[in-house]
């Protein structure tokens, strides 16, 4: 990417979210909400079920209006100037809401005349699309007919028909397989280089990895808002135990017990296949008590070690620190 | 009978639409113990619906053998159905029906005696956290509750083996977190034997044994480890500012075994880690590309899954097999 086209367009952050709260009710779905999002970047949203990640999205679409703070797409507002919003974003939803009864190149089509692009201009858009999507050959199938991971490269290219700046992408790959996912991701870097700007949800960690930077939502709250490497240093309480035994199961048993006697302090036990993962509090300490107390079990431990937390690990300490939801 | 919880030898499936035949499960052969944790992984179409159907006796096969608990998949359903939990894929429970009314309607099938329902509701409704949920409709619960309260349905006459048909679909990462160990709580107290579908390779980490079908064959069947190690070469990662041009320049580089993409990142597969960092160093200095941390990272399953498939791509390509073959199994299943 070329430096020039990024600080050019960095005088506007592409979505800007500034002490963004939604009530319904005496519910606070979103609670004083800020975060930015620079041109060409690939941001994660992150956040369990009813934390309040839909919700935020809704009001940077303007499709529901802020209780308080605002919400800017390409710099308009989305409560004032919604339909400047419209005419910027593009976005994709888990449904891949398209019509099964078109084919792929009708799809297209019939997407590009809602956004009102001019015929010769649609007409280069779907060879554009075609191909971006991988759908040479496929133009004429029926979209029905077509496999998950074309069915979903579809509904992207459908998505940005119009050329959006901004691209919102809630949930786009559930229930497709690891290579779809991965050619989808190669899809979406290709935006961000030509300095599309990307919100992409997701509740698989593995994949918001792939994120340039994300944030934490829960119970209305910005938890954590951070490239992946840095979240993984700074927001793991605890750490965790990798640990290899003759007999897990058994070793499960004995460190559950720790856990509920307050013998060890340990946040979560569990089989992870052949071994225990254990997420420790005050870690360093413990390493050797717990092998102690496995060895008195008569169980072999072969290796034991802290290992590098997943970006899942980080995620689950994190939305579950603050008391709530 | 025999020792293992599943076993298939030989199996086939064939769906036969007006056009042609379709093998969606193809001469698979597995053995799984009791105890063990199953996955079974697979691009989407494969045949893992298909085979977890024919196993149950949800489907007939058309040739070969499958038992579960050394019950004939086809011949002693009935006793299958006694002895094994099932969650299918998109299931739905009754949403008019709480919580409560959920599992007793499951009981009911089950025809687990009113004695039985009053111990082992309360127990399962413990287990699965939702017990304070107990009067809420079905319908009501949140995407993450939905599964667990399934999981307790497939479980309320004490099976010996569960088979999970994408069980986490569409679930949220601490739900999911709270599924899996749940899981790992029936394995390490119960000894139960759980079978798995998943297009996450995470939960596939999460198995004692993880099979790999391919085309309605099984490719792999190993450990998660075992399959990690057995991935030729060691993976380097970074990130190229010119992506397109570093792609092509380590494909073509000698010593690179493949290359996946990985986001914005390249995961480069190398014969010898630090001859090959310098070289691709080098190259990529020479050229004007600027790349940041390029370092030797671990190879997880999500690696070892698109290496397999793909190598498995070639050489149905090779051969000349109809590629298009896993389009059309997707669409019967």
């Amino acid at each position: 990417m070329s430096t020039e086209l990024f600080t050019a367009q960095n005088q506007e952050s592409p979505i800007l979210v500034q002490n963004l709260t939604k009530r319904f009710g005496v519910f606070t779905a979103v609670d004083h909400v800020n975060f930015s999002v620079q041109a060409g970047e690939v941001f994660g949203w992150l956040g369990p079920n009813g934390a309040g990640k839909t919700t935020t999205i809704r009001m940077l679409l303007g499709l529901i209006k802020p209780t308080s703070g605002n919400a800017f797409v390409s710099g308009f507002n989305s409560a004032t100037q919604t339909k400047s919003v419209h005419a910027h974003v593009g976005y994709m939803s888990q449904q891949f809401t398209l019509y099964n009864d078109l084919t792929a190149m009708q799809n297209i089509r019939f997407y590009g005349s809602v956004h009102g692009l001019p015929s010769d201009e649609l007409r280069q858009r779907i060879s554009e699309i075609i191909q971006m999507a991988g759908l040479e050959g496929r133009e004429n199938t029926l979209t029905g007919s077509l496999s998950g991971g074309w069915k979903q490269r579809l509904a992207l290219g459908c998505a940005i028909v119009h050329h959006p700046k901004v691209v919102f992408l809630d949930e786009p790959t559930a229930g497709v397989d690891p290579i779809s996912r991965r050619q989808f991701w190669e899809l979406i870097y290709q935006m961000a280089k030509d300095g599309v700007t990307v919100l992409v949800t997701t509740h698989y960690m593995e994949e918001a990895e792939l994120c340039q930077r994300v944030g934490f939502i829960s119970a209305g709250r910005l938890v954590g808002l951070d490239s992946v490497s840095e979240l993984k240093l700074t927001q793991m309480r605890g750490q965790v135990l990798e640990i290899n035994v003759s007999d897990p199961e058994k070793a499960v048993r004995i460190l559950k017990a720790a856990q509920l006697s307050h013998q060890v302090p340990l946040d979560e036990v569990a089989l992870y296949g052949a071994q225990v993962h254990a997420v420790v509090l005050e870690a360093q300490e413990y390493k050797d008590v717990i092998q102690k107390m496995l060895v008195e079990g008569n169980i072999q431990v072969n290796s034991i070690a802290w290992i590098a937390p997943t970006l899942e690990d980080v995620f689950i300490s994190s939305v579950k620190a603050p008391a709530g939801n | 009978m025999n020792q293992f919880a599943i076993s298939a030898t030989d199996l086939v499936k064939e769906f036969k639409t007006n056009k042609n035949v379709v093998t969606a499960v193809n001469r698979l052969s597995l053995q799984i113990a009791p105890s063990e944790t199953y996955g079974l992984i697979g691009p989407d179409g494969a045949g893992k619906t298909s085979t977890t159907r024919v196993i149950l006796g949800l489907l007939s096969r058309t040739s070969g053998e499958s038992s579960v608990l050394g019950f004939d998949s086809m011949n002693d359903m009935y006793e299958i159905r006694k002895r094994v939990g099932y969650i299918a894929q998109q299931f739905s429970l009754p949403p008019t029906l709480t919580v409560m009314e959920n599992m007793l309607f499951f009981a009911g099938i089950h025809s687990v005696s009113s004695e039985q329902q009053k111990k082992r509701i309360p127990e399962l409704l413990a287990f699965a956290g939702l017990n304070e949920f107990k009067n809420r409709l079905a319908g009501k619960l949140s995407g993450g509750m939905k599964k667990k309260l399934a999981l307790a349905c497939s479980l309320i006459h004490e099976p010996q083996v569960v088979m999970l048909d994408e069980p986490t679909l569409g679930v949220d990462p601490v739900s999911r977190r709270e599924f899996w160990n749940l899981l790992g709580n029936l394995r390490a107290e119960r000894g139960l034997t759980i079978f798995v579908c998943t297009p996450y390779m995470d939960e596939a980490e999460r198995c004692t044994r993880v099979g790999l079908i391919y085309e309605g064959k099984l490719i792999v069947d190993d450990s998660p480890a075992n399959i990690k190690r057995g991935i030729p070469g060691h993976v380097l990662e970074f990130a190229p500012s010119d992506f397109a041009v570093a792609l092509k320049l380590c494909n073509e580089m000698a010593g690179v075994l493949e290359v996946q993409t990985y986001g914005d990142k390249l995961h480069v597969f190398v014969d010898d880690v630090s001859k090959r960092k310098a070289q691709i160093e080098a190259v990529l200095d020479s050229k004007g590309i600027a790349y940041d941390n390029l370092r030797e990272i671990e190879v997880r399953m999500e690696e070892a899954f698109i290496s397999l498939i793909r190598r498995q791509n070639e050489r149905v390509e090779q051969i000349g097999v109809p590629t298009n073959k896993s389009e059309m199994t997707g669409e019967i299943q």
